[in-house]
């Protein structure tokens, strides 16, 4: 906002149109909980990948814990699991069919958050035009966007990460009995849950990233439309 | 500048669209100056250019060539802070289709254009209240736009649109999607605003119903202005069109 302008009589502009982060906020958890079905859908591959993520990170922890109690038997009874463990393994690390397996199942959930959330930018191009109407600026309709994607982000990977981890726990009782609570390392299994849930949540937002752009550059004239 | 203040201003306006190969030229050199107070109808067939003019007029696109001017500034001179503060300071607009935000209920779509503004939380529920008691609608504010007839969202909208003591509200077809009665009564309250609060109303329509409270009625027809009839003249006329309201 220079002042390079010739228009006549005008003040010089300080005349800022803003949207208070607490109202950003309120509108963003609103507009979540009206359409909470989609929103619901748009977070279930989140949910799915990040207890992938988690189950195997978590049994990979309690593997180890049973490891680290240097007990012979504890130690067949890994491999008859299926662990791959050679003579001097004193450690489980994702082996890389796990990790591949991981990777993927990320990938394919951020391709469908790309996706469901292009979706529901497409539904909202009457609302996100008129708001620029209203005098909406580009960076507020992205804050409401990323703002959406961040709480779905949040409670999807945590619901996901703790999901995760109790099938991992369920897996480790069948196997091995309840030694599996006493053995789990409980410190790396926090660390592994929380690590998953911080991976959602930024996978959420990579998701929304290219859908909230399209829908803050959209121009204002979309919310004249009477088709539709 | 010219001698006489106009709120809008505009000056040789034409708009083409380009579709692949064809050229559409929506508006073929429009000039129009509006003076404040009026209340204005566009009038003119489907397809005759009036949302292009109403999107210039509302700095919601831009003009191939000439200029637009509101409160003699010239809307091509602002940057994009500057054209998002007048669409939510100087101007309210109002839709054929209401466009209300349908999951806020009616009080939030009204007190929003005031939070943009700037406004606090309680001062713009205080005014929106009162806005909504001003369009007849003191007891729905708490509704969702869902639960609300065609003619209460447009009212809404109306109060909406005057969230900020605009200088000039745009309505483009804001009878279009209601029945006989609704509009009359949506044509009765702009004219009731435009009375009490001396904002300009620029609304563009094919609804005949709307000659009888027009200050001035701007005929377009093909992208090109036919005639201006100011209220004088209109009396005159009034009587012959109305039978033509049939057709539509
Ligand atoms: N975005 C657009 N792209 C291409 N053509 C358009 C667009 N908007 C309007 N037109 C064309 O411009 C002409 C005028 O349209 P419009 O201004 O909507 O008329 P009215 O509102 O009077 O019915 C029409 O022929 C329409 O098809
Ligand atoms: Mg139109």
């Amino acid at each position: 906002m220079d002042s390079t302008h010739t228009p006549t009589g005008r003040p010089p502009a300080h005349r800022l149109v803003v949207l208070p982060f607490r109202k950003s906020l309120e509108i963003a958890y609103q507009s979540l909980k009206v359409r909470f079905f989609r929103s619901l859908i748009t977070t279930a591959s989140l949910v799915l990948a990040v207890s992938f993520l988690s189950f195997v990170n978590v049994g990979n922890d309690i593997a180890n814990g049973f490891l680290a109690t240097g007990d012979p038997e504890r130690r067949q009874s890994l491999i008859q699991a299926g662990y791959d463990l050679g003579e001097t393994d004193t450690r489980v690390e994702e082996n890389p069919k796990q990790r591949w397996l991981v990777i993927l199942s990320l990938m394919v959930c951020v391709v469908g958050i790309v996706n469901a959330q292009l979706m529901a930018v497409t539904e909202r191009f009457r609302e996100i035009g008129t708001m620029k109407c209203l005098g909406a600026l580009d960076r507020f309709v992205l804050r409401l966007f990323l703002l959406e994607a961040g709480m779905q982000g949040i409670v999807g990977a945590a619901v996901g990460a703790a999901g995760g981890a109790v099938f991992a726990f369920a897996n480790g009782l069948l196997r091995f009995g309840a030694a599996t609570f006493q053995a789990a390392p409980w410190p790396e299994v926090l660390a592994s849950v929380a690590a998953a849930t911080a991976a959602g949540c930024l996978l959420s937002l990579v998701g929304v990233l290219y859908p909230a752009l399209v829908a803050a550059k959209m121009a204002p004239v979309e919310a004249m439309r009477v088709e539709q | 500048m010219t001698d006489i203040h106009h709120i809008v201003r505009v000056a040789s306006v034409t708009k083409t669209f380009q579709m692949g190969r064809n050229v559409l030229q929506a508006l073929k050199g429009i000039s129009l100056e509006i003076n404040t107070g009026d209340y204005i109808s566009i009038m003119g067939p489907s397809g005759s250019g009036k949302s292009t003019l109403f999107n210039m007029i509302g700095g919601l696109d831009k003009p191939s060539s000439g200029k637009v001017f509101i409160d003699e500034v010239d809307i091509a001179q602002l940057d994009a802070y500057e054209l998002a503060w007048l669409r939510c300071r100087k101007i309210g607009y109002i839709f054929q289709t209401f466009n209300l935000i349908h999951v806020m209920t009616a009080l939030e779509n009204v007190t929003l254009p005031m939070t943009f503004a700037g406004m606090n939380n309680d001062a713009a529920m205080e005014k929106g209240i009162k806005l909504l008691e001003m369009v007849g609608l003191g007891d729905r504010f708490r509704h969702k736009p869902s639960e609300l007839s065609g003619g209460q969202q447009q009212r809404v909208a109306v109060a909406r649109s005057l969230a900020n003591d605009p200088a000039i509200i745009l309505a483009d077809e804001p009878t279009g999607n209601l029945d006989l009665s609704t509009g009359e009564e949506i044509i009765a309250l702009l004219k009731r605003l435009s009375e009490e609060t001396g904002v300009t109303i620029i609304s563009a329509t094919h609804d005949f119903k709307m000659l009888n409270v027009s200050d001035q009625v701007i005929w377009i027809r093909d992208g090109l202005v036919e005639k201006i009839e100011n209220r004088e003249d209109l009396s005159i006329s009034v009587g012959g069109i109305g039978g033509r309201e049939a057709v539509h």
